[in-house]
């Protein structure tokens, strides 16, 4: 009876994740659209809010192209890897005090593994495609996760030592529900370092290089089509809202905001991550890509020295006060 | 694996060779503006060797203008960098009134120098939104774009047309400008250079930018003069050359402009060489609106007019239909017009465009070549682009402007 509710449980929040996926991008369209001077998608139904089920529909409907050189398994496999891990990571986050699928102890770890994995994907994407653009799309994608991962997971060990706890659902109850004890405050630095991180992690411009369509055509996604492309960009905007949801949980606060909601506990920690979605889609109308080189600068000469002196100092003083 | 298996597999040595590998980028590709192909050999993202190559818009335009009167090849030079299709007409314009020895009146010249510097404007626009889309940038492609769509409406109530326009020709322009042209060009010179602003809020600010084109794709003066850059991309480098001020054709000489220089000879360079020229563009704008003096809009000596027997009796209608135009349909006509060659070049968008023209001495041209900047600067690509990471070849492709129509002709 358990798993059954469990399982129930589960479908729900897939449905619902699938559901603000759609309309993530009928989002983003529009923003970048008025962002732009222009209106974005109007055409179908009442100011083009049917667009994504229509983008849907096309998607499934189309001819299942697997081209004629390209390692079959792999590039049949890819999709579904970096969905299902992404997918998968949704498991742990806490949208409000009890509302949670799995409440495990190593939360944070997990959904590091989750993008991790999520990453390989890309990788046998770019590598079973058997096309120079998506390859060199995979390699910047694995060198790109390589190094952001480990900036992200240091810029998160400071909340780590503050809340005392890898579990999601700890560490918003260990910011004590309050404005002032939000570890944004604390952990400034740190977020900045996570939020830059979190943009290389989901391959978000400006750093968009696994498929940075001027150079790569469409990087690891060249040669896929149809319901297989939409997968993969299904696996960017879930990716997208885990990240998010990281942020909110770790540094704003999670479900916590000014006044209770009855009913629905978990409309503060929806805002916030709406609020993160809306900086995404912000940031890519406004930002140009990166290089490569300036890309893995960024990370390893700048991020990651900074998010190991935050660690120091976020150590001393904990020890000191 | 079996012990056989394990001996017979070689591994192979190091030299760096075998870690090469070749990618062919285009013809079909996002940012090759147009169908460009380059073909690359990478060490990983380095570029080891850069081999462009052009053709696929290959339409034979030189040859065509072979077998047209000088009116009627008028129309070709409108297909060779459709960005700035009012450029082209007219430089050739110019160049025919040269050989033949016609002097469009004041008011022509000075409307020519008003859609030249459009032109260029929209050119520039152009440019521009594609240069930043290539690096990232999206949202400046939209604004450009935005500003360019009040150009082109402007070409289109000057002329009907709103990309192969046709509107100079031999010994003047076709129609004369409207006060409501006028007063729109008006309205732009106002509001532009707050968005020539607007553009520079966006991207000079950014970081990123920077990052992306200083010291990319770098080009010092002598190497620029060598491998025959002009334009822009000439004047970035520091050499201070530009055919309007140096040989100044159409009004050119009458107004008060600048040429911007910078020094370094990067992408960086290159991008703010064309926004100040952006600038002299509406400077110039301005002044030919002021100035721009009464009187006939072309020549009486306009070859279109007389090319053929069977356009003589509309001569006597000419006087007073100064605004239409009519093409002639010569086929046999006396040898009435000066032989020899000569090679005038004026100043589009791109750089130098240059046409070189022999005359037998018949209404058409034995032979016309052209002299375009895009091929030469496509030419230059692996001198800036070798050594360099694939995303700075096309920093490069963007911030040297080409147009392949223009450079396959």
């Amino acid at each position: 009876m358990h798993i059954l509710i469990l399982l129930f449980y589960i479908v729900i929040l897939f449905a619902v994740v699938m559901l603000h996926v759609a309309y993530a991008t009928y989002f983003e369209r529009k923003i970048i659209g008025h962002m732009q001077v222009r209106m974005g998608p109007m055409e179908v139904g009442w100011h083009g809010l049917l667009q994504p089920i229509a983008d849907g529909v096309k998607c499934f409907f189309k001819e299942d192209v697997i081209p004629e050189n390209v390692d079959a398994f792999g590039f049949r496999m890819a999709p579904v890897v970096s969905l299902a891990a992404m997918v998968g990571a949704l498991a742990v986050l806490p949208f409000a005090p009890g509302w949670v699928i799995a409440d495990i102890d190593i939360g944070l770890l997990y959904i590091f593994a989750m993008s991790g994995l999520a990453s390989y994907g890309v990788i046998l994407a770019g590598w079973s495609s058997n096309s120079k653009f998506s390859f060199l799309g995979g390699l910047r994608s694995m060198a790109q996760v390589i190094s952001y991962e480990i900036a992200m997971g240091l810029s998160l060990v400071g909340v780590m030592l503050l809340s005392g706890s890898l579990n999601l659902t700890t560490i918003v109850e260990a910011q004590s529900g309050t404005f002032g004890g939000m570890y944004i405050f604390p952990q400034i630095i740190a977020f900045g370092i996570f939020f830059v991180a979190m943009l290389a992690e989901t391959n978000r411009v400006p750093f968009d290089l696994p498929e940075a369509e001027a150079e790569l055509v469409s990087g690891y996604s060249t040669e896929y089509s149809g319901m297989r492309y939409a997968i993969f960009f299904m696996a960017e905007y879930v990716g997208m809202l885990v990240m998010s949801a990281l942020g909110t949980i770790c540094f704003f606060g999670g479900w916590s905001g000014p006044f209770a909601v009855p009913f629905f506990p978990a409309l503060w920690f929806v805002l916030k991550v709406y609020a993160f979605m809306f900086v995404f889609i912000w940031i890519r109308a406004t930002m140009p890509r990166y290089r490569y080189d300036q890309l893995m600068e960024l990370g390893w000469k700048w991020l990651i020295p900074l998010a190991l002196a935050n660690i120091v100092v976020t150590a001393v003083c904990k020890v000191l006060f | 694996m079996s012990d056989t298996a394990r001996q017979t597999v070689e591994v192979p040595v190091a030299t760096g060779d075998e870690d090469r590998y070749r990618l062919r980028m285009g013809p079909q590709h996002p940012a090759t503006h147009g169908v460009l192909r380059v073909d690359l050999e990478l060490d990983g993202e380095t570029i080891v060797a850069c081999d462009p190559q052009v053709g696929y818009l290959h339409r034979g335009i030189e040859k065509l203008a072979e077998n047209r009167t000088y009116a009627q090849a008028l129309i070709l030079t409108d297909r060779l960098d459709y960005i700035a299709a009012m450029s082209n007409n007219c430089g050739f314009c110019v160049a025919v009134e040269k050989l033949l020895a016609i002097s469009p009146p004041l008011r022509a010249r000075y409307i020519r120098t008003i859609v030249n510097e459009m032109s260029r404007l929209s050119s520039h626009l152009l440019w521009l939104a594609t240069h930043a889309l290539d690096i990232g940038a999206m949202t400046v492609f939209l604004y450009c774009f935005r500003e360019r769509e009040m150009l082109l409406e402007l070409f289109e109530e000057l002329c009907g047309a709103r990309l192969t326009f046709s509107y100079p020709r031999i010994g003047g322009v076709r129609q004369d400008v409207s006060a409501s042209f006028i007063s729109g060009l008006q309205h732009f010179i106002d509001i532009f250079p707050e968005k020539i602003l607007e553009y520079e809020t966006l991207i000079d600010t950014n970081r990123i930018w920077l990052k992306r084109t200083v010291g990319i794709g770098k080009v010092s003066a002598e190497e620029a003069l060598g491998l025959g850059l002009t334009g822009a991309c000439l004047r970035a480098s520091g050499v201070d050359y530009d055919i309007r001020k140096h040989q100044p054709y159409d009004a050119y000489d009458l107004v008060d402009f600048e040429v911007p220089i910078a020094m370094e000879g990067d992408s960086y360079a290159r991008y703010r060489c064309r926004m100040e020229e952006m600038r002299q563009s509406v400077r110039i704008l301005q002044q030919c609106v002021d100035q721009l003096p009464p009187g006939p809009i072309v020549s009486e000596d306009a070859p279109d007019l007389h090319m053929s027997q069977r356009i003589i009796p509309f001569r006597e209608a000419r006087v007073s239909s100064y605004g239409t135009a009519l093409i002639a349909l010569s086929h046999k006509t006396k040898p009435t017009y000066p032989s020899g060659d000569i090679y005038v070049a004026t100043e589009v968008p791109k750089g130098e465009l240059g046409f070189y023209i022999i005359s037998d001495g018949s209404p058409r041209a034995y032979r016309m070549h052209i002299r375009s900047p895009s091929f030469i600067h496509i030419s230059a690509l692996p001198a800036l682009s070798e050594g360099g990471l694939v995303a700075d070849l096309i920093t490069n492709i963007g911030s040297i402007d080409v147009v392949l129509g223009e450079s396959d002709r």
